[in-house]
């Protein structure tokens, strides 16, 4: 029952926040508005049993990405002329929404194998499935080498000449 | 809760994010809303770990690799928007047309 309730608290909010990502017209806005979505995001890992996740949302999402976008924000002046649409918003809305009715309809339409309840730590077993052997410990360390270069690549990018 | 509640909201942010990345003319608008649009895909990886395979948690392993990624592409992203504007002095995505002829 109390899950359900955050469920839903949880899903109203970031599905509200993530409207008033795109619709408000102030980018500051938006961009504290992600926070918050980010932030429901976490809450909706929660209740999945993902605390890691949730966790981790929170320092990377929350914490780093958020400063960036602001960052950002800050640093290029366009937040002068507003959150502006394109050219292209009747038929983004049209291919979006079209896009939810092809999904949504899918989904219901189709028989779901539900498997038994999950254990309630799920934070021990993901450590043992990610170092242990057979595990994913040579994915990982990839994926640190690309957020290395990343971090390299960007300094670059916008070093001073 | 059952499985289907946790895709349609997926479902739902992703149109957002979609909407938002093809409609708006800030750069770093569109760079948020991609975002809004890698964390729909984690909510849908998370869910199906949850309530299919419970004990085998591939999805929260999945999920962790897309947050990297979409960490390093926020990183990566901002600074090529950040160096355009050097040069350009805007980040308006209808205006950056150098690569058009």
């Amino acid at each position: 029952m109390g899950l359900e309730i955050a469920f839903w608290i949880f899903a109203s909010v970031s599905v509200v926040s993530a409207m008033a990502v795109v619709f408000l017209s102030n980018v500051i806005r938006s961009a504290l508005f992600l926070i918050l979505c980010f932030l429901s995001v976490a809450g909706i890992f929660i209740t999945l049993n993902a605390e890691f996740l949730a966790a981790a949302q929170v320092l990377i999402y929350v914490g780093a990405v958020s400063v960036l976008i602001l960052l950002a924000i800050t640093l290029t002046k366009e937040i002068q002329h507003g959150n502006l649409f394109n050219k292209l918003r009747i038929p983004a809305l049209l291919a979006a929404s079209g896009f939810l009715g092809v999904v949504i309809y899918s989904l219901i339409n189709t028989d779901w194998v539900i498997s038994g309840t999950p254990p309630e730590q799920t934070t021990v077993k993901l450590a043992d499935t990610l170092f242990n052997n057979g595990g994913y410990i040579l994915v990982l360390e990839i994926a640190i080498l690309v957020l290395l270069v990343a971090i390299i690549g960007s300094i670059i990018l916008v070093r001073e000449k | 809760m059952t499985l289907i509640h946790y895709l349609i909201l997926a479902a739902v942010l992703f149109a957002i994010g979609l909407y938002g990345a093809v409609s708006k003319r800030n750069a770093v608008v569109i760079l948020m809303c991609i975002e809004v649009m890698l964390n729909a895909v984690c909510i849908t990886i998370v869910a199906f770990s949850r309530y299919v395979t419970p004990l085998l948690l591939t999805g929260h392993v999945f999920a962790i690799f897309i947050i990297i990624i979409a960490a390093a592409e926020a990183t990566v992203g901002l600074a090529i928007i950040i160096s355009i504007y050097r040069t350009n002095k805007t980040v308006d995505a209808t205006k950056i047309d150098l690569l058009k002829w």
